[in-house]
């Protein structure tokens, strides 16, 4: 059962910064937080106190989907076998270069 | 996923250093091992802002107040990333508060001795800093995923937080004959409480073996314990401080330091809540969220309020 208080929690906020110009954003953690505004000036003072980001991104996390754990070997197996899309599968001689 | 290919996968998991993630199978006691820990870790970075808080405004200069404060607040982020952590294994914020509100859940007990002169901000920044370092280092390799990931973000912090208490201590310990005792009378008051924060003797701490077991920790409390006597031994000897403990000396054989039997009656009974600040510590912290109230109400309300408003706009244009 819910309680009051719990009721009255602010939603949760993925963070997801970025470090530097020409890098992803990247998750860093999650945070709780009224609304997106609140969860960006949150986020800077939870997850940037030192340099690490240069852009922040929040996301409230009810809008993230996941893949199921139990489906992972569905999902993920099948490239086990797919070596040849490596490019280190193919044996050429040493005396080529440039590829 | 049935129970039986859940547990075996998750042993298979534990037995190869694999991460435990939030949506993995996972034991029941494991996930309430977890909470447990994790959530009483929150409480002690959130409580342990209170002794230090308590000279942000009597530092003795603007330098060792600006870092007091960043301290500080590295603790309350610290505290965050954790509750965060122990929230992917299915407790709300509010039910972890609740928990340190009521007293059920525990916070580390070395936040239950008074700061009282400036001294202290050393002493607990190079000791009880210094010991939790020694508990969170091995921790950034536990199993469970999210926990790990706070306290690898959570240790690359706390180094400055160390060395700041340890600065302030040499300082003192190199000033005036009054500084100096200061220093000394620190150390005397916070040595035996930091070295039992590294919890009950390994014949007697419940919690360990099945802990250790399914590498939620890596190492035991007392094996931790002698690692923090012998380093702080030896950075006692640059302060040309005094450790408040008759037998402690190297031992050849073991190469380690012997060290005094520890009081546990005075452990347990800070634990059972009769500690010097206890009391005091909880009302602040009850206080502290009880008079923030209005404010969590209000900006949710504010919040659905802007909401309606954008979808009213939405609908009429």
């Amino acid at each position: 059962m819910e309680n009051k208080t719990t009721k009255q929690e602010w939603p949760l906020w993925e963070v997801f910064i970025r470090s530097k110009a020409g890098l992803d954003h990247k998750h860093a953690g999650s945070l709780h937080a009224a609304d997106a505004q609140m969860a960006i000036e949150n986020a800077r003072d939870v997850y940037t106190r030192r340099m690490e980001g240069v852009s922040i991104w929040v996301v409230e996390s009810n809008y993230i989907h996941t893949s199921e754990p139990d489906q992972s070997a569905a999902l993920f197996e099948p490239a086990n076998d797919k070596i040849y899309r490596h490019p280190t599968f193919y044996d050429l001689p040493d005396e080529l270069k440039h590829m | 996923m049935s129970l039986s290919t859940g547990a075996a996968s998750f042993e298979e998991k534990i037995k190869n250093d694999i991460a435990i993630e939030p949506r993995d199978w996972m034991p029941d006691e494991y996930r309430k091992t977890l909470i447990r820990q994790i959530s009483q870790h929150a409480h002690s970075e959130i409580v342990g802002m209170l002794p230090e808080g308590n000279w942000i405004t009597r530092a003795p200069n603007l330098r060792r107040k600006a870092v007091l404060l960043a301290k500080v607040q590295d603790e309350a982020g610290h505290g965050l990333y954790l509750y965060s952590a122990a929230e992917t294994l299915g407790i709300s914020r509010d039910e972890m508060l609740d928990q340190l509100h009521s007293g059920k859940a525990k916070y580390s007990s070395i936040f239950n001795y008074p700061t009282l002169t400036w001294a202290d901000m050393g002493a607990i920044g190079w000791l009880v800093d210094g010991a939790a370092i020694m508990n969170q280092v091995p921790l950034c390799r536990t199993s469970y995923g999210p926990y790990a990931r706070a306290m690898v973000r959570v240790c690359k912090e706390e180094s400055f937080h160390q060395r700041q208490g340890f600065e302030i201590m040499l300082t003192l310990s190199r000033g005036t004959a009054i500084q100096k005792k200061m220093a000394q009378d620190a150390l005397n008051r916070w040595w035996w409480p930091s070295i039992m924060m590294f919890g009950p003797s390994d014949d007697n701490s419940p919690n360990s073996e099945l802990s250790l077991k399914w590498r939620i920790k890596r190492f035991t409390n007392d094996e931790l314990r002698q690692k923090f006597v012998d380093v702080s031994t030896e950075q006692t000897k640059i302060l040309g401080l005094t450790i408040p403990d008759k037998d402690l000396k190297w031992n050849e054989a073991r190469g380690h330091y012997d060290f005094g039997a520890i009081n546990w009656d005075e452990f347990w009974n800070v634990v059972a809540g009769n500690g010097p600040c206890n009391k005091e510590r909880l009302e602040t912290r009850k206080k502290a969220w009880d008079e923030g109230a209005w404010v969590r109400e209000a900006a949710l309300a504010y919040s659905t309020k802007r909401k309606e408003r954008k979808e009213k706009t939405l609908q009429t244009a």
